[in-house]
C-alpha cells in the first residue's frame, strides 16, 4: 500500500510546458507515472508529447477527470494557479514551485476546499515506489517497502531513502512537505497517514531548524503512533538569525525553531534520532 | 530584507502614522543644519541593521550644538557591533508620559498574521513576553479578510492601554496592518509609539522587514536595500545566485540542497570540524557554477580544506563530475585542498571520471567529511 498517490492517481500538470515542467512531466511518465493533461494558459488545443494540453484546470477536467495536480509555475503566478487547481476540487494539489510569497501562501493556505489537500509549495513532491511520482525525486534511488518517509528537505531527503535502499529496506511513500514558512500538508497529517497505513511498519521523519512543526509532530507521535519513528533533524550547527537555504529553515534571533528543541523533542516522544543519515539506516534497521 | 529605521518611518508616514520631524544626515555640518531646523532638544540615531542600538551607544539625545556636534562626530563612522556607521537620523525628542509597544508578524504555526499590542513599551518586547506575557495581548488574524476596525480595539483594551487612546492606537495598529500588507513585510512593528503630555501619540522607532521572495513585486522597497556593510564574500554569492551563509570555521563547504548541506555542517562538527560556511550551489552544478562557487571558498582566507558533497538526483554524477573537472581547468594552480563526494544516480561512473590530479575523492559522507577535517588541521596548502 502507499499514502496519498499510487498508479491510478490520474494527474494533470499546471505549467507543462516550461522548462521545469517539461524536463520533469517525461521524468514522470518513464517513471509510469499517469499524465492525462497538461495546462498552460493560451496554449489549450496543443499537446505536449502526445499528451493534451489547456487553457484551465477546469477545461481539462470536463476531458479527463484528473485526481491530483503538479504545480510547476513560475512564483509570480504560482498563488493563482493553486488557487485554480483549488476550484476543480482535486483531491491533491502538489506545488513545487519556491519562493512563493509567504502572504500569497498564507491566503492560499486559507482556501483549501474540503476534500482537497495541498503538498509544498517548496517540496520534491510525492513518490511511490514502482507506482507513481507527482514532482521531481529521482526515480531511481527509490524501492518498494515498509519505510514511510516525509521530509522538510530534498536532496536530504534523497541521501536517506538512497541509503535505505542501499540497505534493502525500500519505501512505501516518500513525501517532501517543503521548506517554506507556510505550507499545506504538514509532518502530522502525513504521520497520521502512515500510522493507518498497514504496510508502513516504521516512519523515517526528517525535519529541520525553524519553526515548530517537528515539536507539534513529536505531540502527536506520543499521542498517537504505534508504528515507530526515526527522526533525523538538519541544522545542529545553524547560527540564530541565519536563512539557511530554505525560506523557513532559519533558527529565530531568541532562540526558537532550533534542531536541539526538535531533537530533544522527538526522543521525549520515544522516536530515535539519528546524529548521522548513516544512523537514520541503523535506527530503522532496529524496527525491521 | 530589512529597511533602515529612517526608511521604514518614511513608509510608515506614508501610510498615514504619525512621526517626529527628522531628518537624515552624514556629517557634523548636516547634523547641526537638522539640528537646528528641528530644534532642540534633539535624538541622533544611527542608521544601521542592528537592534540594540542604544546600549551600543549608536544613539544620543542631545540639547545644543555643542552635545550635538559631539554626538555626531562619535557615532558618525563608529563600528556599532561590526556595523560601520554611514548615516544618522536626526530626530525631534519627543516629551512623553507612556510608551507602547505594536508589532504585526507572521504566526508560522497557525500561517496567519498576528497583531501584538503591549502597554509596556519601549524595552525589548521578548523581555516583557517572558516575564510578564499578560501584559502583551496577541490577535490572530484572518489574511482572507485582514484586520477589521473591532479586532483593532479589543487588542488595544485588552493590552490594558487608557481607554482615552483606545480609538488613536487602534487606528494607528489599523494602519500598521495595511502597510504590513501592502508591503509584503515579515515584521512590521512600531517601540515605542510614544504617548506625549498633550495626549497625541507619535511613533518613534520604526522596523520593516520586507519578504525577500516578494522583492520582485515591490520594486520601490527592493530599491532602498543597502549592501554597504554587507560582507564581500556575501555580496559575491548573492551576485552568482547562491545561498550562502558565511560562518567562523575553516571547512569550506559546497553542496546541493539545503537540508543535506545542512547536514554537512552538522558532520563537519560531529566530527570535531569547524564548518566556514554554508553554499547551496543549487541543481545542475555544471561547470560556471562550480567555478564561481570555488572562487568564493578560494577568496576565503578562513577556509583551509573545500568539501564538495552532491547528491546526484535528477542530476547525474557523471554530469557533476565533468562539471567539477572542466571548472579546475580554469583554475591554473588550486590554493586549497578540495575533498569530493558523490552520491546518487551514477555516482559511481561520476568518480570514475574525476581528475583526481587535483582533488581528494571519497565515497562516503562520513569519510569525505574526516578527510577535509585532516586536510584542513594540516595547515591548508
Amino acid at each position: 500500500m502507499s499514502i496519498l498517490v499510487n498508479k491510478d492517481t490520474r494527474i494533470i500538470v499546471q505549467g507543462i510546458t516550461g522548462s521545469q515542467g517539461a524536463f520533469h512531466t517525461e521524468q514522470m511518465i518513464n517513471y509510469g507515472a499517469n499524465v492525462v493533461a497538461g495546462v498552460v494558459p493560451g496554449k489549450g488545443g496543443s499537446d505536449f508529447n502526445g499528451i493534451p494540453v489547456y487553457d484551465t484546470v477546469n477545461t481539462a477536467m470536463e476531458e479527463h477527470d484528473a485526481t491530483a495536480s503538479v504545480v510547476f509555475v513560475p512564483p509570480a503566478f504560482a498563488a493563482d494557479a493553486i488557487l485554480e487547481a483549488f476550484d476543480a476540487t482535486l483531491d491533491l494539489v502538489v506545488a513545487i514551485t519556491e519562493g512563493i510569497p509567504s502572504h500569497d501562501m498564507m491566503k492560499v493556505n486559507f482556501s483549501i476546499p474540503p476534500g482537497t489537500r495541498l503538498l509544498g509549495p517548496n517540496c520534491p513532491g510525492i513518490l511511490t515506489p514502482g507506482e507513481t511520482k507527482l514532482g521531481i525525486l529521482p526515480g531511481d534511488i527509490f524501492t518498494p517497502g515498509p519505510v514511510g518517509l516525509v521530509s522538510r528537505s530534498g536532496t536530504l531527503t534523497y541521501q536517506i531513502a538512497s541509503n535505505l535502499t542501499n540497505s534493502h529496506l525500500g519505501q512505501t511513500t516518500v513525501v517532501g512537505i517543503g521548506g517554506d514558512p507556510i505550507i499545506g500538508t504538514n509532518f502530522i497529517d502525513c504521520l497520521e497517514l502512515f500510522e493507518a497505513d498497514p504496510d508502513t511498519k516504521v516512519v523515517v521523519m526528517c525535519g529541520e531548524i525553524g519553526g515548530e512543526d517537528e515539536e507539534q509532530a513529536a505531540d502527536f507521535i506520543k499521542e498517537n503512533m504505534d508504528t515507530p519513528v526515526v527522526g533525523f533533524i538538519a541544522g545542529r550547527t545553524a547560527p540564530p538569525g541565519k536563512r539557511m537555504g530554505h525560506a523557513g529553515a532559519i533558527v529565530s534571533g531568541t532562540g526558537t525553531g532550533t534542531a536541539q528543541s526538535k531533537i530533544m523533542a522527538l526522543e521525549n516522544a520515544g522516536a530515535s534520532v539519528g546524529k548521522t543519515p548513516s544512523e537514520v539506516t541503523n535506527c530503522v534497521k532496529e524496527f525491521l | 530584507m530589512r529597511l533602515h529605521e529612517y526608511q521604514a518611518k518614511s513608509v510608515f508616514s506614508d501610510g498615514g502614522i504619525p512621526i517626529p520631524p527628522s531628518g537624515l544626515a552624514n556629517s557634523i555640518e548636516t547634523v547641526l543644519e537638522e539640528t537646528n531646523r528641528i530644534g532642540y532638544p534633539t535624538v541622533i540615531k544611527a542608521q544601521v541593521h542592528v537592534g540594540g542600538r542604544g546600549k551600543a551607544g549608536g544613539i544620543a539625545l542631545v540639547h545644543n550644538d555643542e552635545e550635538a556636534e559631539l554626538a555626531a562626530s562619535k557615532i558618525i563612522g563608529m563600528d556599532l557591533k561590526g556595523y560601520f556607521v554611514y548615516e544618522v537620523l536626526v530626530e525631534q525628542a519627543i516629551d512623553f508620559i507612556d510608551e507602547i509597544y505594536l508589532g504585526i508578524t507572521l504566526d508560522r504555526s497557525s500561517g496567519m498574521p498576528v497583531a501584538m499590542v503591549s502597554s509596556q513599551g519601549g524595552v525589548d518586547i521578548e523581555q516583557v513576553a517572558s516575564s510578564t506575557p499578560e501584559a502583551i495581548s496577541k490577535t490572530y488574524i484572518d489574511p482572507l479578510l485582514g484586520l477589521s476596525n473591532s479586532q483593532a480595539k479589543t487588542a488595544v483594551s485588552d493590552a490594558g492601554i487608557s481607554p482615552t487612546l483606545t480609538d488613536q492606537v487602534a487606528h494607528i495598529l489599523l494602519s500598521l496592518y495595511n502597510i504590513w500588507e501592502t508591503s509584503d513585510a515579515t515584521e512590521a512593528e512600531i517601540n515605542p509609539l510614544m504617548v506625549s503630555k498633550n495626549g497625541g501619540v507619535i511613533a518613534t522607532d520604526a522596523v520593516l522587514n520586507i519578504e525577500d521572495d516578494a522583492l520582485f513585486r515591490q520594486p520601490e522597497l527592493a530599491d532602498l536595500r543597502d549592501t554597504r556593510n554587507n560582507n564581500e564574500l556575501e555580496s559575491k554569492a548573492n551576485l552568482y545566485g547562491f545561498n550562502y551563509v558565511r560562518l567562523d570555521g575553516n571547512i569550506g563547504i559546497i553542496g546541493n540542497g539545503a537540508g543535506l548541506v545542512m547536514t554537512t555542517l552538522d558532520l563537519v562538527d560531529h566530527y570535531g570540524g569547524k564548518p566556514a560556511n554554508f553554499l547551496d550551489i543549487g541543481g545542475g552544478a555544471n561547470s560556471d557554477r562550480v567555478e564561481n562557487a570555488l572562487d568564493i571558498l578560494f577568496e576565503d582566507e578562513n577556509v583551509d580544506s573545500i568539501l564538495f558533497n552532491i547528491f546526484g538526483g535528477i542530476t547525474r554524477g557523471d554530469e557533476v563530475a565533468r562539471g567539477i573537472n572542466d571548472a579546475l581547468d580554469n583554475f591554473d594552480a588550486l590554493p586549497k585542498p578540495i575533498v569530493v563526494r558523490l552520491d546518487g544516480t551514477n555516482a559511481q561512473e561520476g568518480m570514475e571520471i574525476l581528475n583526481t590530479d587535483h582533488l581528494s575523492v571519497e565515497s562516503t559522507l562520513e569519510s569525505a567529511v574526516q578527510r577535509a577535517i585532516a586536510l584542513a588541521s594540516k595547515g591548508g596548502n
